[in-house]
């Protein structure tokens, strides 16, 4: 089936919104430089947003310059460090009537383009840092890395527009009132920090990749724009493997988004999937990221790299039958013992399962039924359902799908399963 | 977010003989690093002269080989860009960008195509 996406009927963009293109392809890296002199997200955005208006007014006139960003990090800065003098000037006025108050001085400038890039990497770790919730995180990173208006994240999370106003406003006084340094961690706490904002990342990816809620199976807007993040991540920390790892494993689970959904909208599960419509460009690019994460690793594979690793196994199949389910589940095994989780757990049943038979499957599922972190995942008895069908279990086979049925949110993942329980061989 | 091949169209007739000058593939180095690490380039590359190029055509019962040069063809793609952008406003951006790092040596066009997703 191919459909193409009706046009926008503006064929050409108005010089408003050139502008506001460009502007949005350089926020990121405006509002970057802008925080290291202000030291504050919100404030660095609002003098962000001055700029926008300032090359509205004088752009149409003069012309776009050839470095737009150049431009606009210019004005932005000039704002930033008048905004942090007068507050100098004031806390001067204030100490000479026996008060005091810290300032910083403003850094030099300007920032050669190396200093950029490490202002957008403090940019990400402040975005998700563990002072905020994960919410909170998802939204930042959204809203100053994405470059999504709120309206976009609330559309994309299925929540109000005036929560996630609420979310970004609250996260920013958050960094503000913990005094988060605008910085790159480095030493024993680098892996963790480093860890939360690719947690971040996947956990926009996956949203999109399974819509939790809603009869939307796949918001594929979502998980590009994770995808985008993870590729400004990999030019951002080309040394860090489970950067790539992450890019990689991204890359894979993208390649397979066209044969994903059939026409009307109905998921179709892996073994179903047409290869043939997995797009190579991006397997390629998930098996150059893979090699980086393998190049730039000094020792054992992270958990991205090892999720990728196995993306990786699938994507070399061409066929479902091809697949190297030993290989799979030994990548699970190494995957159980670096980051041990019961979904992991619950895959490397699977992969098992396929190696080595339905009944060995069964024992591993089994042995998670007691998990207090699976009650209600609709996966578990999904999955027992499936391994039971096929060890011609078939009444209890029916039984596990109906429950399945009743634990997901996902409407059109509910269908599939109670089609499953009629037919629980098929 | 769709994803666009760039199509670069120069005239092989008026392009410099020596190919791009070592300011121009700084310039584009340049670039190419700043897409790279803005997530929107997948893939580029520049083609081999279309003198080298071989064209093959099916007329509905066979197919038949030509060696270039090709006498009617003035302009030629001489280069392609994979790019994925939010929306077609982002892409001209970026292709607006492309073109006006070369010199006033360079008649060069770009023609920006959406890929079909399916």
């Amino acid at each position: 089936m191919w459909a193409v996406r009706p046009q926008p009927t503006a064929d050409r963009p108005t010089p408003a919104q050139a502008i506001e293109t460009v502007f949005r392809l350089q926020a990121p890296r405006v509002i970057a430089g802008v925080t290291r002199i202000v030291r504050d997200v919100g404030i660095a955005e609002e003098l962000a947003q001055d700029a926008l208006v300032a090359a509205l007014e004088q752009w149409p006139r003069d012309g776009v310059p050839d470095n737009p960003g150049a431009w606009l990090t210019a004005i932005a800065r000039r704002r930033a460090v008048d905004l942090v003098r007068r507050r100098e000037v004031y806390a001067r006025k204030l100490a000479e009537i026996g008060r005091d108050l810290e300032t910083t001085a403003p850094p030099a400038e300007p920032a050669e383009p190396d200093g950029i890039d490490d202002d957008l990497l403090r940019l990400v770790f402040t975005a998700c840092h563990p002072v905020l919730t994960p919410q909170a995180r998802t939204a930042l990173t959204l809203r100053l890395l994405g470059g999504l208006t709120t309206a976009e994240i609330a559309r994309a999370f299925l929540v109000p527009e005036a929560t996630v106003a609420q979310r970004i406003v609250r996260a920013k006084r958050t960094l503000a009132a913990k005094n988060v340094a605008f910085e790159v961690p480095y030493g024993p706490d680098r892996a963790a920090r480093l860890g939360s904002v690719l947690d971040v990342v996947y956990l926009i990816f996956n949203e999109g990749y399974a819509a939790t809620a809603g009869d939307d199976w796949l918001r594929p807007g979502l998980c590009e724009d994770a995808l985008r993040l993870a590729r400004v991540l990999s030019g951002l920390m080309p040394g860090e493997p489970e950067v790539h790892g992450l890019s990689a494993l991204l890359e894979f689970q993208a390649s397979r988004t066209p044969a994903r959904t059939a026409p009307d909208g109905t998921p179709v599960l892996l073994r179903d999937q047409d290869r043939r419509r997995w797009n190579r460009m991006l397997i390629a690019r998930g098996v150059h990221a893979l090699e980086r994460a393998g190049a730039t690793a000094a020792g054992p594979p992270g958990p991205y790299a090892l999720q990728a690793a196995i993306a990786a196994c699938h994507a070399r199949a061409y066929t479902y039958e091809e697949t190297d389910w030993r290989a799979i589940a030994a990548l699970y095994g190494l995957l159980a013992a670096r980051a041990p989780s019961p979904v992991v757990e619950l895959n490397r049943a699977v992969a098992v399962s396929m190696a080595e038979g339905p009944q060995r499957g069964l024992e591993l599922v089994d042995a998670l039924a007691a998990e207090p972190a699976l009650r209600g995942y609709h996966l578990l008895p999904s999955v027992r359902g499936d391994l039971l069908a096929r060890l011609g279990r078939v009444p209890e086979a029916r039984e596990e799908f109906l429950r399945a049925a009743g634990l997901t949110r996902n409407e059109r993942e509910r269908a599939l399963l109670l089609r499953r329980a009629d037919q629980p061989s098929g | 977010m769709p994803r666009y091949l760039s199509l670069v169209r120069i005239d092989e007739s008026t392009a410099p003989a020596g190919g791009p000058s070592p300011e121009l593939m700084q310039r584009m180095g340049e670039l190419i690093e700043e897409m790279t690490k803005a997530g929107v380039l997948l893939d580029t590359s520049g083609l081999t002269p279309a003198a080298q190029a071989v064209r093959v055509a099916w007329d509905g019962e066979r197919t038949s080989v030509t060696d270039g040069p090709f006498a009617e063809s003035k302009e030629v793609v001489g280069g392609y860009a994979f790019m994925q952008c939010k929306d077609r406003a982002e892409a001209l951006e970026w292709t607006r960008r492309f073109l006006s790092i070369h010199g006033p040596e360079w008649t060069i066009a770009c023609e920006l195509r959406e890929i079909v997703e399916y």
